[in-house]
């Protein structure tokens, strides 16, 4: 008999978020966010933009909306997004008792923690390419395909500025990624799933209380708040990786041990409930 | 019932072997060295009071719960150790989990692909096996307690065990539903299926069983065949006559006779054999007190169960019986 593996879960988790309301909540709010920014953007009277970066090219180049939604989002919505399923992917099994359900199968506590842990990810990344897709989308519709200003002053092509967002987008899951294992400890250690999904929310908006907190701004460039701005290195002429480059250590910094403890909890912890 | 023993490989290791079995929590000692064995073609009765430790015992037979010490090995791998200890193995513990919002054949495909490759071919099979084919299609979150039970029946036999570890399999059901959970189970035991059965319900037991362990407060005081246990309980008898007074004279200076206490307005006593329960009814006619009723009363299970769990060991049912009075030689 050929023994399950990690990619069984994987594909089973997967199967299992297409049945929960839980994952077109957090799929939805990527979708709605932008067309309701955009909505806004075009019965807006003051058509010069606000205070905030590439608030002035809204109107000129449709790309700059993803920019703009990754830059607000960081706050709140993507950590929140992510957290619903991070946080719920464990923590649900325990309320439900379907872990003992599992537990008792062919399949070792390594692995199921590994299918799981790739699914919640999975699903983080669904949300930030949706999210990033539908601005680019709807932005277009509303401002046009056009070219992009970066923020040193220089302008690239709408293909070239489409290619920036995209990989900005994947420099802005690397503070995701660490949200999925804040996401994860929460859900493994507390093994209910609100608490783990706000306990994640909460962590998050702490690192960006820290962050405006009156001397404590040298801690900033270490904060994982700070991270989610990696991507606008991207928009620099020439590109500027350190950030990107310090935004990758400093999630591994929180993530890695996250993930690490999330795993040994899960590992070694007693299936005494459900 | 006892179901008789299927011939078994006496080199192989037994389905369930637990030695000095511990679980801790603080000051909180739920199993306290629990010993038990249970061999091949065993129907296997699990019994004890609410808060016995049962339940945090199957779950560290099936690797759910780390023991505090001992250890637990089935067909002499530890399920601490690998997954792989499982093989072979199936059950639950207290009520089956499924996922509410996915159906029954759902939830079934998926324990399959957790199985491996072969189960997902059962999975038609075992719906079939617990009269679900029909519900298949219905999200669990919609199913009764009885179906769910027996959805957790059907899970199990994806796995085509040759241990079954079953915990209250058929509480919460309605007699219909216990009926076919026990004929269900005694389908399992004729297919050589080794089943260890947590239950209180000890009729069931009784029928079902051929050897139990009765745990309380977390050890084992008595492992070994039904049967045993009842025979090494004695036969009490009942008498009643013309006149009791006079009868339990006789039972008084009859040797032989033990335990002689009235109960119920009836004389009980236990005999040393049955011989000495014909010289009592051939003194008790010669005494003039002639006998209405002698007749053995079989000791039940549950009796043994309550005077294990409930009274000191070693202690008569009987003598905690607020109608019982002991009689004085």
């Amino acid at each position: 008999m050929k023994r399950p593996g990690v990619l069984s879960v994987y594909r089973w988790e997967l199967i299992k978020l297409r049945y929960q309301k839980r994952t077109y909540l957090g799929l939805g709010a990527s979708l709605i966010v932008p067309i309701i920014f955009v909505v806004a953007i075009h019965f807006r009277h003051d058509r010069r933009g606000g205070d905030f970066a590439f608030a002035s090219y809204l109107t000129r180049s449709g790309l700059a909306v993803p920019l703009v939604i990754m830059l607000f989002g960081a706050v709140w919505m993507f950590p929140l997004i992510t957290a619903l399923v991070a946080g719920d992917i464990f923590a649900s099994e325990d309320h439900n008792g379907t872990l003992k359900t599992i537990l008792t199968r062919s399949l070792e506590r390594g692995q199921i923690f590994a299918g799981k842990a790739l699914a919640a990810a999975t699903y983080a990344v669904a949300a930030i390419l949706l999210g990033g897709t539908v601005a680019v989308i709807a932005g277009s519709i509303q401002s046009g395909f056009n070219s992009l200003q970066t923020l040193s002053g220089t302008v690239v092509s709408a293909p070239k500025g489409l290619e920036l967002v995209y990989v900005g987008l994947l420099v802005y899951l690397i503070p995701i990624g660490t949200v999925v294992c804040i996401g994860l400890l929460l859900s493994t250690i507390t093994r209910n799933s609100a608490a783990a999904v706000v306990g994640t929310l909460m962590v998050s908006l702490l690192f960006q209380l820290i962050g405006i907190l009156p001397g404590l701004t040298g801690l900033q460039p270490y904060l994982l708040s700070t991270q989610f701005n990696a991507w606008q290195g991207l928009l620099r002429t020439p590109i500027d990786w350190s950030p990107i480059i310090r935004a990758a250590w400093v999630c591994a910094m929180y993530g890695v041990p996250a993930m690490a403890a999330a795993f040994l909890v899960f590992l070694r912890r007693d299936v005494a409930g459900g | 019932m006892s179901v008789p023993r299927r011939g078994s490989d006496t080199d192989a290791p037994p389905p369930v072997e637990v030695r000095g079995l511990v679980k801790r929590y603080g000051e909180l000692t739920a199993v306290d060295g629990v010993d038990l064995t249970v061999r091949a073609g065993d129907v296997y009765g699990y019994l004890g009071p609410n808060g016995a430790g049962k339940t945090t015992s199957l779950r560290m037979m099936l690797g759910l719960i780390r023991p505090t010490s001992g250890s637990v090995r089935l067909f002499g791998r530890d399920p601490q150790q690998s997954v792989k200890a499982l093989d072979d193995v199936a059950g639950f513990v207290e009520a089956p989990a499924f996922y509410a919002y996915l159906t029954a054949r759902r939830n079934l495909e998926l324990l399959a692909a957790y199985d491996g490759d072969e189960a997902r071919s059962r999975v038609d099979h075992a719906l079939a096996t617990v009269e679900l084919t029909g519900r298949a299609r219905d999200r669990v979150g919609g199913y009764s307690h009885g179906m769910k039970q027996r959805l957790g029946i059907a899970a199990a036999l994806l796995r085509e065990p040759k241990l079954m570890i079953l915990d209250e399999p058929a509480t919460g059901l309605d007699p219909a539903g216990m009926r076919d959970m026990r004929q269900l189970i005694r389908g399992l035991a004729e297919q050589g299926i080794t089943v260890v059965l947590s239950s209180h319900l000890l009729a069931e037991v009784e029928e079902l069983c051929n050897r139990v362990a009765i745990v309380r407060e977390g050890r084992i005081v008595y492992e070994g065949m039904i049967s045993e246990l009842k025979r090494g309980a004695g036969t009490t008898y009942r008498l009643a006559t013309t006149d009791d007074e006079r009868a339990l004279a006789v039972c008084r200076a009859q040797r032989g006779i033990n335990d002689l206490r009235v109960q119920h307005q009836r004389i009980c006593f236990t005999a040393s054999g049955e011989a000495a329960v014909a010289e009592l009814s051939q003194a008790l006619v010669e005494a003039g007190a002639l006998i209405h009723t002698l007749a053995p009363e079989t000791v039940t299970l549950e009796d043994l169960f309550f005077s294990l769990t409930e009274g000191r060991d070693g202690d008569r049912m009987a003598s905690e019986d607020p109608d019982s009075v002991e009689v004085a030689r």
